[in-house]
């Protein structure tokens, strides 16, 4: 079961990796999304699976079970996902407005950025910045 | 129930956090009166340097301060941490967001106010300072996130097509930097089975560096390493910062980069050793080609923002130098080189607001002559541009005499030329800023001077002051920086504060019952 596990995670994160290396923005996106779920995953294992009962302690008594489920991971989990869903989606618009900006998601036609004041750029006509 | 009054002094650990998450949300809520959020921010933020303060003066006087949020005892709950070194850091945020928060009042267009600018500056500060108090590794990624999501926002707030472009790629490598730190923090938690920094200090010497740990270790390295900028993990830097409005671009230079320096310094000096593993080597030649990237990138800009963007990676190069260094006077010197820096760096960029105001160009080759027409500007734009290349009298002078005299002490020549050379070639880029913009005829001939607002003036002049300040009275800043290190080397009053229930003397306890409960699982 461990191993079945570890070889998903391996999975997820090899796939989010994989999209990484693309020049596509959205791509990224996606292979970012793969990645975070992965590190989730990987937080939730780290809490050890197995055949567990709900953190709850019964009435009467005042200790967990000894079979008890490791709540922490769980909270952890819950957190990153929603950290994970909200930069995801601020990422999804960012990509969307600078399609609309630029007509691109091509990184390496996405040179607005590197040609605001360089080196190299044509000495004619004022600077434009935004300061 | 009614008679237990909230002691506020308890707080004294949460205020630097309470008050501009307070503040961002009221002028979130006062979103069409853009006066009144001008007249809350600048509140909050006389505030937040009060409360700074008054925080790294009990630090100094009364040690290591703790809070545990809900009253959970340490290691369940999340702890608040103030040592020197995080109260240090707090107290020069609070500085910097006061100053950065003047200067906004004259450069921040109502148009920027009306995106959101307000309630994303307050957000990015309570950010950075939840990232310096906090005692909780999980804790630590969410700060990131909440400084990563405010800064984002900051980054596109004009909405045009080299902001776009710029925070596509800071978000994409940023992004990728926190993955990697949840991963560290996840392997951390599989390996010990606890989160809280003090409780993982107790447990962490005593077990052996297994895979899990070395790749939580290295990951931590690179995600940190990211977010400071280092070599070869530093290309978002140089490809979003020229593009923000600079007050906000003042801001990231002068604190974004230091919470990656600060957290690497954090964990590699509670949590992990530097000894072993190659790690203090790895260190090393991470931190000598980021000085030597950062400087060369810098030597042939000519746009003031994009040299000074190179630069804020150089220095961070000085800062890793002590860490890869890892004796206590190296540690002592790259903490005083922090401090200096964060001052420094933002008030170049506040500069580079003015300069551009003065000269209506940030372009050095289309400015000039403005020594003639804005005197004043010059003498402050020497004090910081001199003391980054690290001229005495001024505070760069000891940060780097601190730095490379550790170095020179362990015998690390090749360390300390590296630096020396990337100081000249600083010295370099400064004049050039100097000799373009200040010293050659203008290009452009104006009837009249344009005038630059005394709102950029008061808080350049006063981040000089304080660098004429720790230049000149360097002694309390100098001593200061080693109690901050004694406290980074040897964590026994960290720890103490944090866990006082748990004290060294019973190694039986908490950590057993919980790796007996990681086994049963």
């Amino acid at each position: 079961m461990t191993l079945v596990y570890a070889l998903t995670i391996a999975a997820y994160m090899g796939c989010g990796l994989y999209m990484m290396l693309s020049r596509h923005a959205v791509r990224m996106i996606l292979g970012l999304a793969l990645l975070t779920n992965g590190a989730i995953f990987l937080i939730f294992f780290a809490g050890r699976m197995g055949a567990t009962s709900p953190p709850v302690i019964p009435r009467g008594i005042d200790a967990l079970a000894a079979d008890a489920a490791n709540a922490l991971p769980q909270a952890l989990a819950l957190t990153a996902i929603v950290i994970g869903f909200a930069l995801t989606a601020f990422a999804a618009v960012l990509a969307l407005q600078t399609y609309r900006a630029l007509g691109t998601l091509d990184v390496r036609e996405m040179r607005a950025a590197e040609s605001l004041g360089a080196p190299d750029a044509p000495s004619s006509g004022r600077v434009k910045s935004d300061g | 129930m009614v008679d237990r009054v909230v002691d506020f002094s308890a707080l004294l650990v949460v205020w630097p956090v309470l008050i501009p998450i307070l503040a961002a949300a009221v002028t979130a809520c006062l979103w069409a009166w853009p006066t009144a959020q001008r007249a809350v921010g600048i509140a909050s933020l006389v505030l937040l340097l009060g409360a700074s303060l008054v925080l790294v003066w009990t630090v100094a006087s009364e040690g290591v301060v703790a809070k545990q949020f809900g009253n959970w005892a340490a290691p369940f709950g999340i702890s608040f941490v103030a040592d020197p070194l995080s109260a240090a850091m707090v107290a020069i945020s609070g500085l910097l967001a006061f100053a950065v928060g003047i200067f906004a009042l004259a450069d921040i267009r109502p148009r920027q106010e009306r995106a959101g600018f307000h309630p994303l500056f307050l957000g990015l500060i309570a950010g950075v300072n939840g990232a310096f108090l906090t005692g909780d590794i999980f804790n630590l990624y969410v700060w990131f996130e909440v400084m990563l999501i405010a800064t984002l926002g900051l980054l596109v707030i004009n909405r045009g097509k080299a902001q776009l472009d710029g925070a596509l790629k800071y978000a994409v490598l940023n992004l990728f930097g926190t993955i990697l730190f949840l991963i560290a923090v996840a392997l951390l938690y599989g390996a010990t089975g606890t989160l809280n920094m003090a409780h993982l200090a107790r447990i962490l010497p005593g077990m052996e560096m297994s895979p899990g740990l070395t790749a939580s270790a290295l990951l931590f390295l690179a995600a940190f390493g990211i977010k400071a900028g280092v070599f070869p993990l530093f290309f978002w830097l140089p490809a979003s910062y020229h593009t923000a409005p600079i007050a906000i671009a003042a801001i990231f230079a002068g604190l974004l980069t230091k919470v990656g320096v600060y957290a690497a310094f954090r964990v590699f000096t509670l949590l992990f050793e530097m000894e072993g593993g190659f790690m203090r080597e790895i260190v090393a030649v991470v931190a000598a080609l980021t000085m030597i990237t950062g400087v060369l990138g810098a030597a042939i800009q000519w746009n003031v923002r994009r040299i000074l963007s190179f630069h804020i990676i150089s220095q961070i190069g000085y800062m890793l130098m002590g860490l890869a260094i890892a004796t206590p006077v190296a540690i002592a010197g790259a903490v005083f080189y922090i401090i200096h820096h964060i001052i420094v760096k933002a008030n170049l960029f506040l500069l580079a607001g003015a300069i551009h105001r003065a000269a209506g160009t940030d372009d050095l080759r289309k400015a000039g002559g403005l020594l003639k027409s804005h005197p004043w500007l010059a003498v402050l734009f020497l004090i910081p541009a001199l003391s980054l290349a690290g001229l005495p009298p001024l505070s760069g002078f000891w940060a780097k005499f601190l730095v490379i005299d550790a170095s020179l002490r362990v015998e690390a020549w090749w360390l300390a030329a590296v630096a020396l050379v990337v100081g000249a070639l600083t010295l370099f880029s400064m004049s050039k800023i100097w000799m373009e913009a200040f010293w050659k005829k203008p290009v452009l001939v104006r009837a009249t001077p344009r005038t630059v607002p005394a709102a950029f003036l008061i808080p350049i002049a006063l981040l000089g002051a304080v660098t004429l300040g720790i230049g000149l009275f360097a002694d309390p800043f100098i001593e200061y920086a080693r109690v901050a290190t004694a406290a980074l080397v040897d964590p026994a009053q960290y720890i103490a504060e944090v866990l006082p229930t748990l004290q060294p003397a019973s190694p039986t306890g908490l950590a057993e019952i919980i790796e007996n409960k990681g086994a049963v699982q």
